[in-house]
């Protein structure tokens, strides 16, 4: 332990300084991190943005030594500073060292990203929490329980005396993000890392979590160190921002400093992209005026799906113009994404019609007909996925990715199938000469625009994008939202918009049918429906949103949606 | 779960009738019978055996009944008073065969299965551990060699190395003293120091590819945010694989113990010939051979039943380690 030094007090709790994280490859040295220096005071939070791949998250896993096999850190030094007055640089210890064990989980610990799969699913929450208070702490094992039951109802988890023997797979999102931060929090550590805890929820919970943890910070005068994507999670939170690309810190300042008078230009466009999504499109507000007389392509009508005794949709009703954008919006579980699928007509519907009006203009009900007629009209329905790495077959090239629906329909083949992919390559905004590559050697983005290139091959005139946007870099969101927009101008394409994201609905659709537990509760102009909304839902969803700006911290505007019980017989229900 | 386990009991009576008439009526496909295979063993050592013979010894054992009623007649004995049959080969009770080579069939299955354990796993996991070190591709090459060396020839080296070097008495499960005596302590002593030979030749071979698994396993488990979470906490290295990928790795082996018994009997039975071992697996070879399909199908019915008491154990286990399966 020679690196314990004492030190003058007043010291911030937590000093980075030159860090260097390096992952050894075949082929050299990829350096993760590069000279990265910040602080954390005690009680502040530091806010590390940037989009995938700029080594925020391994900059947080530096911090406590728990890099995945191979990195390691190569250079500089991360200084603990404890109440005590006791210093120790974490980046000389060993990450097997016992010295490192201790600082993890007591003085310092973390939570992450996806609260599902960072519990273990074979034991009980309150095993797990114990584990992590026995570790740290003198207790017995009642007490260590009852401890745990204490923490758990600190994080607001209802019957926390039964929660505690649950499994992770039995609680929701949320409560498992919760029960993540009560394990977090078990040791009463004076820095907390939260790596992305709040992204795979949905925006009411966020809201909730955020909340969370912000109360239990000023009751603990902890730091907080929060590593998002999110700017307008960055608005709302952060103390201190730094903003990191490609292993290099861009920026660092005060959270004023950074939203009012960003220097850096990387930082402006990180800002830029969210504020532009509190508007609509500019390519949308160029456009004419759609012909709000002619009729629907595709309408709708009281459709149901039932999953066994889950309604999964409950007598939907809505309609699409020809060259329309229709935005479905709604949190998880909602049935949007059921709604998708059902007109791709790739479940059989319980009841309700869906009437698709041909090119020709007679209609066919989507929801009944079959064989070869079905095969016709899924030609003209097309779909992008959310998943651009799950969603292409990665052992075809590209050119077979985007060929397969012209090749299995017998439409084209030989020389035509390779010229007409290279043109739909080019109409996506691809590089044609790639075709022969595999999806691997492709971004996310230019994925998606694989994804896109081939539900366009057939000149379909209905796409159903799911969250197409949603895994997606803010900077590479837009290029491929206004390439959307730029093909429905050219190819006269109808879009059913699917998206929990309120602020892409906003930038890109003309209508939005906002979905709440199977039901459309509100249909309307996309700029009334995302800025006036009608129903209490969407205005307890829009109340949710972190917006963008640190001068705009509300949060008592928020509120969360409980629908009103029925009323049975005369007596008011729960 | 108790009901659960009580349907799975009752499935268990259709399965078995199904499986058990299923080996009676494959025993009886090949052309001829046990007295046509009697005539022809007589016939190679120059005996005759004339017609009225074989007709009243077919008469005696009713194969000339039709098979349904052979087949009713048989199940019947087994039901009414655990008779199994008369096996047409050594005259006796099929019970009174069956019964001990079973036991020690079982217990060489159950030694080799925790040998194989005992080995696999530990290596299985420093494997996955230490990916790529010299410690796991040493390991790897010896899976391999023992996945490719068949076991028979690795039988014939160890009892050549056994007797001849160490002058150890090989072959058998018991010294010649012992193999009709009853059951005493001395007699367990004379087991132990015989199974040794082939357990280690039985777990050869299966723990090759369970190391094989098991580092699979445990690659697929160890990059999981569950275990940088339980880094994360500050548990050490060791208590953290133990608890947390460990434990996960383990639930397919659960499931591997309903077909590891049958596995044992039917997938020894090379070995078992060459060591000379007294039990099920030469017995049933034998008895096929003859067509004395009492003796055969006892066994065929016997190993069913130990499959499906073995895949209900595996399914009762994995319930009760794993909550996903007994919760969901």
């Amino acid at each position: 332990m020679s690196d314990v030094l004492s030190m003058p007090a007043r010291k911030p709790l937590l000093e980075v300084r030159n860090l260097v994280t390096e992952f050894p490859l075949r082929t050299g040295v990829f350096r993760a991190v590069n000279d990265l220096s910040f602080s954390i005071e005690a009680g502040k939070t530091l806010c590390v943005v940037g989009e995938s791949g700029s080594g925020k998250s391994v900059t947080a896993r530096s911090i406590l030594q728990i890099v995945d096999a191979p990195g390691q850190i190569a250079s500089g030094s991360i200084m603990l500073n404890t109440a005590d007055g006791v210093s120790i640089d974490l980046a000389k210890l060993h990450p097997r060292s016992k010295a490192i064990r201790a600082v993890r989980g007591r003085d310092i610990a973390m939570i992450f990203q996806e609260p599902m799969s960072s519990l273990s699913p074979v034991h009980t929450v309150g095993d797990q929490i114990t584990e992590a208070i026995r570790l740290h702490m003198k207790m017995t094992k009642d007490e260590a329980r009852a401890e745990a039951i204490n923490l758990l109802r600190q994080v607001e988890i209802p019957n926390p005396e039964l929660a505690i023997d649950r499994y992770a797979f039995q609680y929701s999102g949320g409560m498992r993000q919760r029960a993540m931060i009560a394990m977090a929090l078990a040791c009463r550590p004076k820095l907390l890392i939260a790596d992305e805890p709040t992204t795979a929820l949905d925006v009411t919970t966020q809201a909730e979590i955020l909340d969370l943890i912000a109360r239990l910070q000023k009751q603990s005068g902890m730091a907080v160190l929060f590593i998002t994507h999110d700017m307008g999670v960055v608005a709302q939170i952060a103390d201190d921002v730094l903003v990191m690309h490609h292993g290099v810190a861009k920026e660092y300042g005060t959270v004023e400093q950074i939203f009012h008078s960003p220097q850096d230009t990387y930082t402006k466009m990180l800002i830029g992209s969210v504020l532009k999504l509190e508007q609509k499109a500019e390519i949308r507000l160029a456009r004419p005026p759609l012909d709000q007389t002619a009729p629907p392509i595709l309408e709708v009508r009281n459709l149901s799906q039932q999953f066994g005794t889950v309604k999964a949709l409950d007598n939907v009703s809505i309609s699409l113009l020809p060259g329309e954008t229709l935005g479905i919006v709604g949190e998880s579980g909602s049935g949007k994404t059921t709604m998708g699928r059902a007109i791709m007509r790739l479940y059989d519907p319980s009841a309700g019609e869906m009437l698709y009006r041909k090119a020709d203009g007679s209609v066919v009900d989507l929801a009944k007909i079959e064989g070869e007629e079905l095969k016709k009209a899924r030609r003209e329905l097309r779909m992008v996925f959310q998943d651009p790495f799950g969603s292409l077959n990665p052992r075809m090239t590209v050119a077979q990715v985007i060929g397969e629906p012209l090749l299995v329909n017998g439409i084209a083949r030989g020389r035509e199938l390779d010229d007409r992919v290279s043109h739909l390559m080019e109409q996506v905004g691809l590089d044609p000469r790639g075709r022969e590559r595999y999806p691997h050697a492709f971004s996310g983005g230019q994925r998606q625009r694989i994804g896109i290139a081939r539900a366009i091959t057939l000149n379909p005139r209905i796409i159903v994008a799911d969250e197409a946007t949603s895994a997606l870099d803010v900077s590479v969101r837009f290029q491929v939202l206004d390439l959307l927009m730029k093909l429905q101008d050219q190819l006269g394409l109808a879009y059913i918009f699917i998206s929990h994201d309120i602020g892409v609905i906003r930038y890109m659709c003309d209508r939005v049918g906002v979905m709440y537990r199977g039901k459309i509760v509100e249909v309307g102009e996309a700029e009334k429906v995302c800025n006036a909304p009608d129903h209490p839902y969407t205005q307890a969803l829009l109340s949710a949103i972190p917006r963008p700006d640190p001068r705009d911290r509300d949060r008592s505007r928020r509120f969360r949606y409980v629908e009103p019980a029925p009323v049975k017989n005369g007596s008011a229900g729960r | 779960m108790l009901k659960f386990i009580g349907k799975r009991l009752l499935w268990m009576i259709p399965s078995l009738f199904a499986v058990s008439f299923l080996a009676f009526v494959l025993i009886q496909l090949p052309p001829g019978d046990y007295v046509t295979t009697y005539i022809a063993t007589l016939a190679a050592s120059n005996e005759v055996v004339d017609q009225n013979t074989a007709t009243q010894l077919r008469e005696r054992f009713g194969l000339d009944d039709p098979l349904l009623v052979q087949y009713g007649k048989w199940m019947w004995g087994i039901l009414s008073s655990g008779d199994f049959g008369i096996s047409f080969e050594w005259q006796q009770p099929v019970s009174g065969l069956i019964w001990e080579r079973m036991a020690l069939t079982l217990v060489l299955a159950i030694a080799s299965l925790l040998a194989t354990w005992a080995i696999a796993l530990p290596i299985g996991v420093y494997s996955a551990v230490k990916k790529y070190s010299i410690g796991d591709y040493a390991f790897t090459a010896f899976s391999f060699f023992g996945l490719s060396v068949p076991s028979f020839l690795l039988a014939l080296v160890l009892m050549y190395v056994a007797a001849v070097e160490f002058g150890a008495d090989v072959g058998g499960l018991f010294s010649q003293e012992y193999e009709t005596a009853p059951w005493s302590i001395a007699k367990m002593v004379d087991l132990m120091t015989h199974i040794w030979l082939p357990v280690t030749i039985l777990a050869v071979s299966s723990t090759a590819s369970l190391i094989r698994v098991m580092r699979a396993n445990m690659l697929d488990e160890l990059p999981k945010p569950y275990v940088t979470t339980a880094r994360a906490k500050g548990l050490s290295e060791f208590r953290l694989l133990t608890k947390y990928p460990m434990r996960i790795a383990l639930n397919p082996f659960i499931s591997t113990i309903a077909w590891l018994l049958p596995n044992l009997i039917s997938g020894s039975v090379v070995v078992a010939i060459v060591l000379n071992l007294p039990t099920a697996a030469p017995l049933l070879l034998q008895a096929l051979m003859a067509q004395d399909m009492y003796l055969a199908g006892a066994f065929v019915l016997l190993i069913c039943a130990l499959t499906l008491i073995g895949s209900l154990i595996s399914d009762i286990l994995l319930a009760m380690v794993d909550p996903r399966i007994r919760l969901e």
